[in-house]
C-alpha cells in the first residue's frame, strides 16, 4: 500500500513529543542523585506506577504485534496475551515483595543481596544488558515500521528519530520522566483502545464479495491446462516474454481487463471442482517495483496493492437479498460480536514467494476464504499450526512458547527495576495489581481490536503490524492520529524504559559493583548517563539493521533468554536457603547462553534470519524455554550443592 | 550503600507471603489446564460453551478475568502485612 503522510496526524505526533520531551526536562531539575535517577526516589505513588507498568510492558510488540497478529490470523495472536498476562500473576505473587525488599536499584543488587558477590553483579548485569538489547530492536524496528507511513520518513530517519528523543527523556531525568511518560502512555493506550473497540462494535459487521472474488467452482479436471481454465471463464491468459514466471506453478494469471499487468489467481481443487483464490503479487525487477506486473504507483499505468480484511459472508439470519448485495449486522454487543463472527466467513490472507529462474523473487499473497469458526479457534497460525498436527515437536514448541510467557514477565529487567520506584513492598504489591487490572483490560480489547481489524477492509497485506493504525483510519482519521501517535509514545516509552535498565546494569552492577571503581552520586549518574547515551546510538544501529526482522518475533527471543537466564536464580534465592553464589552465576550463564545458543540455531532462524534451509538446523522445535529453563534450575541446584559446604567461602567472594 | 543489611535479616521474611503462593498455584494450574487442552485436544476449543462462544474464547477470557479478580483478592487479603513491611523498612 502507498501511505499519504497526514497532516493531523503529523501535529497531534510532534504535540505528544514535544510534551513528553518538555515533561522530561521538568522532571529532570528535580531528579539529580543516582538514588533519583535510577529509582525516582521511590516516591512515585503506586497508582502512578501501577500504570506505568502497564505502559513499559504494553510495548511496540504488544499493541501493533498482538493486534496485527489478530487481525491476520484470528485467536492465535490472542495467546499471546493470555501469556504476557499470565506471567503478571509470577510477578505479583512470587516476585513483587521479595525484589522491592532485596534490591536497592537493579536486579542484580536483589540477586546479590544475601552474597556481595562480584560474580553476581557480572553475570546478572551482562545478562539484563543482553535481554534489554533483544527487546531493544523490535522496539527500534518498530518505530521505523510505523513512521513510514506516518510522517513520510524513510525506515532509518525514523529509527533515528525515536533514538534521539529517547535519549534525551533518559538523560534528563531518568527513572522520574520515564516513569510519568510510561503512565501517560499506558492511561491513553488503555482509554482510546477502549473508546476504538466501542466504535468498532457500534459499527458492527458488514460483508463485502466484491473486494476480492473468488471464481468457481468450475467442474473441470485436477490436471485441465491454464488455457482450458481460461476458455471457461472467458478470458485469456497473461503472456510476456521476458517475465521469467516458472512454467508450472499452482498459479494462473489472466491479463488485466484494463490495462496492463496481470490478475493472478491461485488454483485449488476441492470436491466441488477447481477455485481460484484471488492474489496480490510484488516484485522487484531491475530495480523497479511491480505490482501485479504493473509499476507501483497511481497514476494510469501503474498499480498498488489494494487494501484487504473482508468479511465474506454473514450468517443467514443477516442476509437479506441477493447474495452479491453487502449485508450489514448493524450495533453488535461484545458478546454477539464473536457468536456472529464465528458463523461469519472472512477473508484471510497467506503469503508464499515464488523464485524465478534468473534469480529474483515475487512475493505472493493468497486469499482464503475462512470460516469464523476456524478464526476463533488455535491452530491457524504457521507458529501454532503444529498443534493439530500429529508430530510431538509442534505441541513442544507451543508448551515451549507458553511456558517462556509464563516466566519471562516476571524476569524482565525493565519491569523489575520499576519496583524500586515505590516506598516499599506494600505500595509495590499495589502498582502490580493496578499493573495487572490495565493490562488485562487492555488484553481484553486486543482480542476486539483485531478482530475488528481482520474485518474492516483497511489492511495492508505487507504489514500486520499497521493492523491497530489502520482499524483506527477507517473509523476516523482523528482517531487514527491520536492511535499513531500513542503507538508512537509506546515505543519511546518501552526504549526508554529498557536504556535506563540497560545504563543501570552498566554504572552501578558493573563500573562499580564488579570493577570495583568508586563514584560519588553525582558521577554515578554522569556515567550512567553516559551508558544510557551509547547503548541508545547501539540501539539506533541495531534497529536499522535488523529492518526486515518480524517485530513479535524478536520479543519472543528476549522472553525466552529472560525467563531462562534470571527466573530460576531469582525463584531459588527466594525459596531454597542453600542456594549459593556460585549456583546463581552458574545458572544465569548457563541459562543465557544455552537459550541464547537454541534460538540463533533453530530452524526458524536459519529461515527468517540467515536466508538458510531450514531443514538443515539441529535444533528439533524453535522455543527453546521448555529446555532451558528446567537446564537453569537445574545447574542451580548441582552446582549449589556442590559449593555449599564452602557457602561461607564462596559469600565472601 | 546500605542494601545489604536486609540480607543478615532473617531470610523468612524476604519470601513472599504464603496467601500469595497458593493463589499462584492455583492459577498456574487453571494456565497449564488451558496450555494442556490447545496442546493436546485442540478440536475441544471449538466447542461452543455458552452464547455462542466456543471454549477457547471463554477459557482465554477466563484466564484474563481471573488474573484480575486473584491479584484484587491477594490486594485485600495483605492489607494488613503494610505494617511489617514498614517496621523492616524502619529498622535499615
Amino acid at each position: 500500500m502507498i501511505y499519504d503522510p497526514s497532516p493531523t496526524a503529523v501535529v497531534v505526533f510532534f504535540a505528544f513529543v514535544g510534551f513528553t520531551v518538555g515533561l522530561s526536562f521538568y522532571l529532570g531539575s528535580r531528579a539529580k542523585s543516582s538514588a533519583g535517577y535510577f529509582a525516582a526516589h521511590g516516591q512515585i505513588p503506586w497508582f502512578i506506577n501501577g500504570v506505568a507498568f502497564a505502559g513499559d510492558y504494553l510495548s511496540a510488540a504488544s499493541f501493533l504485534g498482538i493486534c496485527g497478529m489478530i487481525a491476520a490470523y484470528g485467536y492465535d495472536g490472542f495467546l499471546y496475551s493470555i501469556g504476557y498476562l499470565a506471567g503478571w500473576i509470577v510477578a505479583l505473587f512470587v516476585i513483587a515483595e521479595p525484589m522491592k525488599q532485596l534490591g536497592q536499584f537493579t536486579f542484580a543488587d536483589a540477586l546479590d543481596a544475601r552474597f556481595q558477590s562480584r560474580g553476581i553483579k557480572a553475570t546478572a548485569g551482562i545478562s539484563t544488558l543482553i535481554v534489554s538489547v533483544f527487546y531493544l530492536i523490535p522496539q527500534m524496528v518498530g518505530a521505523g515500521v510505523l513512521i513510514q507511513p506516518l510522517l513520510g520518513f524513510s525506515h532509518w530517519q525514523g529509527v533515528v528519530l525515536v533514538g534521539a528523543v529517547v535519549i534525551t527523556i533518559v538523560v534528563t531525568a531518568g527513572m522520574v520522566s520515564t516513569t510519568w511518560v510510561q503512565f501517560l502512555k499506558g492511561s491513553l493506550l488503555v482509554v482510546f483502545s477502549g473508546l476504538l473497540v466501542v466504535m468498532v462494535l457500534q459499527q458492527g459487521f458488514t460483508s463485502d464479495v466484491t473486494s476480492f472474488e473468488v471464481m468457481g467452482p468450475l467442474a473441470i479436471d485436477d490436471n485441465a491446462s491454464d488455457e482450458l481454465i481460461a476458455t471457461q471463464l472467458k478470458r485469456s491468459l497473461y503472456q510476456v516474454a521476458d517475465d521469467a514466471w516458472p512454467n508450472e506453478s499452482p498459479y494462473i494469471r489472466f491479463a488485466h481487463q484494463s490495462g496492463g499487468g496481470f490478475d493472478a489467481y491461485r488454483k485449488q481443487m476441492t470436491e466441488q471442482g477447481l477455485l481460484l483464490l484471488p492474489c496480490q503479487t510484488v516484485s522487484s525487477r531491475s530495480g523497479q517495483t511491480l505490482v501485479d506486473g504493473m509499476p507501483l504507483g497511481r497514476g494510469d499505468e501503474q498499480r498498488e496493492l489494494r487494501p484487504v480484511g473482508h468479511l465474506t459472508k454473514l450468517p443467514k439470519e443477516f442476509q437479506s437479498g441477493s447474495s452479491a448485495s453487502a449485508n450489514s449486522t448493524g450495533p453488535l454487543g461484545p458478546i454477539e460480536f464473536l457468536d456472529v463472527l464465528r458463523r461469519s466467513e472472512v477473508m484471510l490472507w497467506s503469503s508464499g514467494t515464488i523464485s524465478h529462474p534468473d534469480g529474483t523473487a515475487t512475493k505472493i499473497y493468497t486469499a482464503k476464504p475462512t470460516s469464523g469458526n476456524k478464526i476463533l479457534r488455535p491452530g491457524e497460525h504457521p507458529r501454532f499450526a503444529g498443534i493439530r498436527e500429529a508430530s510431538w515437536s509442534g505441541k513442544i514448541n507451543f508448551l515451549s512458547l507458553m511456558l517462556a510467557l509464563f516466566c519471562g514477565t516476571a524476569s524482565l529487567p525493565h519491569i523489575l527495576i520499576r519496583y524500586y520506584t515505590v516506598k516499599d513492598g506494600d505500595a509495590a504489591r499495589k502498582s502490580t495489581i493496578v499493573g495487572i487490572a490495565s493490562i488485562g483490560c487492555f488484553y481484553v480489547l486486543t482480542l476486539y481490536l483485531g478482530l475488528g481489524a481482520m474485518t474492516s477492509g483497511a489492511l495492508d497485506v505487507t504489514n500486520n503490524n499497521m493492523a491497530a493504525p489502520l482499524l483506527a483510519r477507517s473509523i476516523s482519521p482523528f482517531l487514527f492520529a491520536i492511535i499513531s501517535a500513542i503507538a508512537f509514545t509506546t515505543v519511546l516509552g518501552t526504549v526508554s524504559g529498557l536504556i535506563l535498565a540497560s545504563s543501570g546494569a552498566v554504572a552501578h552492577d558493573i563500573l562499580s559493583g564488579v570493577l570495583g571503581l568508586t563514584f560519588s552520586e553525582t558521577q554515578q549518574v554522569r556515567v550512567a548517563k553516559m551508558a544510557a547515551v551509547v547503548v541508545g546510538i547501539a540501539a539506533i544501529g541495531l534497529g536499522i539493521l535488523f529492518q526486515g526482522l518480524n517485530v513479535s518475533y524478536l520479543v519472543g527471543w528476549a522472553f525466552s533468554i529472560a525467563a531462562s537466564a534470571n527466573l530460576p536464580a531469582l525463584v531459588m534465592l527466594l525459596f531454597w536457603r542453600r542456594t549459593t553464589a556460585a549456583g546463581i552465576i552458574a545458572s544465569i550463564t548457563v541459562g543465557m547462553f544455552s537459550s541464547l545458543g537454541w534460538i540463533l540455531m533453530s530452524a526458524d532462524t536459519y529461515d527468517k534470519v540467515y536466508g538458510l534451509d531450514p531443514a538443515a538446523s539441529i535444533i528439533p522445535f524453535s522455543q527453546p524455554g521448555i529446555v532451558t529453563i528446567p537446564l537453569s534450575l537445574a545447574t542451580l541446584v548441582v552446582v549449589s550443592l556442590f559449593t555449599s559446604g564452602r557457602a561461607s567461602g564462596s559469600a565472601a567472594a | 550503600m546500605n542494601h545489604h543489611v536486609a540480607a543478615e535479616s532473617d531470610q523468612e521474611t524476604i519470601s513472599p507471603p504464603r496467601s500469595g503462593l497458593l493463589l499462584f498455584v492455583l492459577y498456574a494450574l487453571f494456565y497449564v489446564g488451558f496450555v494442556l487442552i490447545n496442546a493436546f485436544t485442540p478440536e475441544l476449543m471449538e466447542r461452543v460453551i455458552v452464547r455462542g462462544l466456543n471454549l477457547a474464547t471463554v477459557y482465554g477470557f477466563a484466564l484474563i478475568i481471573v488474573a484480575v479478580l486473584l491479584s484484587l483478592m491477594h490486594g485485600w487479603t495483605q492489607r494488613g502485612n503494610q505494617k511489617t513491611l514498614n517496621t523492616r523498612a524502619d529498622s535499615e
